[in-house]
């Protein structure tokens, strides 16, 4: 199988795939945008070109359908429908489209993965009617779909007061909204809002109305929610916390969002673990490049600065890559991102307070020893803490020892938390105990499809 | 569970939940058919055979694996209903068969 050639391939079609795969494109660059869904946006501007209804998801959300309607009147080669199952470090990328692999060989590899929401670790979140407060979102997005029965939003960040002003105004308001932000939280915060205060006036004042929406429609809310718990046989009946306990036929969690770095892992990248974040990143320069030359990142998946500055660091990624493949001289890339610049410093303002406002309880990260961390092999806390004391120095031979992100998921959901727990009862830090390395295939492909790839 | 808006105004597509017809709306996800269909279980565990569902519905988790036009182990959340299009539960992971 012979690689077709192109200048500048992006992985993910969401404000920063799109930004970044657009620009490209009016600088000259044969460029390719590789995305899993059959339609422009990621998982923020979801289904955006189809909204019908959109009054309920509101301003920000139609903002991408400007991205899309750009992508598709660009000369990009828009790939919808293909799954990324392999890059080599020469920037060779695999993928699956119509049931069957092609592979495509990039001077430059973008990669624009974005954003996966912080699993939720509490006891009872692995029964049928506990999701997160993203996958409601999606729903609404792409169908008009919302919950028939009692709802319960639980959790923190800015996510879980706009998906219950959306259901609110979906005509699906939630039951109660547990929030989860411990007291001390709100205390550090306050000492970074004069700092953030003008700088990010916009984002302070949305987020306020946005609480302020959900007060007035009367939705009972809770905060400094500890011991959350989902409570139910064979499906969530209803949740309990230190407290309280309320009847529920839905519980949406949600702790804020993680970068996706499934792919930069299995590539080898660098990674470092963010301490405020809590999170792994990858370390990439101020153009989104990494130690791979063909590869760079830009995105939420390089670091959670949301959708705006997503489309930001795309197009500094863009005019990158331009430079690297000969179609733009340093100097003019570097005047081009000037105003880039300035627009992301602006975007960056909120998140000091964000990050420290929203930060999950130590409970987030090492639950209790008979909670489930692994989904998929039902691996619990316990397991991967004895797991840690019989030898296994990090999450790659805690796998060996039990299984743990060997699932379907291949650690994305467990990976934070088998990190998190090994460190804990090893008394050391995350950055030392490591992360998971993925392998390919990122995702599961059919052994017809491996064998219809292959040269005789 | 779930239920479609009154307000949805889009075009609607008929497939099968564990047999039963229903129509769901055009881009919608079949995982997002099968909830719809009130399944909240949409698949049993592969190792405790525990019911599970759907958890996070943007390609993450694989909790809402089904079968899918008589394809197993498929993410529902990843797959946009197709008119006709047979949607049944996943029953834990398969023994391998001998004939």
């Amino acid at each position: 199988m012979t690689a077709g050639r192109v200048d500048f391939a992006v992985v993910g079609a969401g404000p920063a795939g799109m930004a970044a795969a657009v620009l490209a494109a009016e600088l000259g660059l044969d460029t390719v945008l590789i995305d899993e869904q059959d339609a422009p946006g990621g998982q923020i501007y979801r289904a955006v070109e189809r909204a019908g209804d959109a009054l309920p998801l509101g301003a920000d959300y139609l903002a991408g359908s400007g991205l899309a309607a750009a992508l598709r009147a660009s000369a990009v080669r828009y790939r919808p429908g293909a799954t990324v199952w392999h890059i080599d470090p020469d920037g060779t990328l695999s993928f699956v489209s119509a049931g069957a692999s092609e592979a495509i060989r990039a001077r430059r590899v973008l990669l624009a993965t974005g954003a996966l929401e912080r699993p939720a670790p509490i006891s009872g979140w692995t029964l049928p009617g506990v999701m997160t407060a993203g996958a409601a979102q999606v729903l609404l997005k792409t169908g008009d779909i919302v919950p028939a029965g009692r709802t319960v939003l639980a959790g923190q960040g800015p996510l879980l007061w706009l998906v219950a002003a959306q259901l609110i105004r979906a005509g699906a308001p939630p039951a109660a909204l547990l929030e989860t932000a411990p007291h001390r939280n709100y205390h550090a915060a306050l000492r970074l809002l004069p700092r953030a205060a003008w700088p990010a006036r916009r984002a302070l004042l949305k987020g306020l109305a946005l609480i302020r929406e959900v007060k007035r429609a009367g939705i009972p809310i809770r905060r400094e929610v500890a011991g959350l718990r989902a409570l139910g046989r064979g499906r969530v009946e209803a949740v309990a916390w230190d407290g309280g306990e309320i009847p529920a036929d839905l519980l949406l969690l949600h702790e804020g969002v993680i970068p996706n770095v499934q792919i930069s892992l299995a590539l080898g990248l660098e990674h470092r673990w963010d301490e405020a974040q809590l999170c792994w990143r990858p370390t990439v320069d101020p153009w989104g490049a990494t130690d791979l030359p063909a590869v760079a990142i830009a995105g939420d998946g390089g670091g959670i600065a949301g959708a705006e500055a997503a489309a930001l660091t795309g197009r500094l990624a863009a005019l990158d890559a331009a430079a690297f493949v000969d179609k733009l001289a340093p100097a003019e890339r570097d005047r081009r991102a000037g105003t880039l610049r300035r627009a992301l410093r602006r975007e960056l303002a909120i998140r000091p307070l964000l990050d420290r406002l929203y930060r999950p309880a130590p409970a987030v990260l090492v639950p209790a020893d008979d909670i489930v961390a692994c989904r998929c092999e039902e691996v619990t806390v316990g397991q991967i803490r004895r797991a840690a004391r019989l030898g296994a120095p990090g999450p790659n031979q805690a796998k060996a020892f039990t299984r743990c992100g060997m699932g379907p998921c291949q650690g994305r959901i467990c990976g934070t938390i088998v990190s998190a727990v090994m460190a804990d009862t090893l008394g050391k830090p995350i950055a030392e105990i490591g992360a998971y390395r993925p392998r390919a295939p990122y995702k599961p492909i059919t052994l017809g499809v491996l064998a219809a790839t292959a040269q005789p | 569970m779930f239920r479609t808006r009154p307000e949805a105004t889009g075009a609607t597509v008929a497939v099968t939940v564990e047999g039963h017809e229903i129509r769901v709306p055009e881009g919608a996800s079949a995982a997002a058919a099968m909830l719809l269909a009130g399944f909240s279980s949409t698949r049993e565990s592969s190792i405790g055979g525990v019911p599970r569902g759907p958890y996070c519905l943007m390609g993450v988790c694989f909790d809402c694996l089904a079968e899918i036009d008589g394809v197993p182990n498929r993410q529902g959340c990843m797959v946009t209903v197709a008119p006709g299009m047979a949607i049944r539960r996943q029953h834990g992971k398969r023994a391998a068969g001998v004939e």
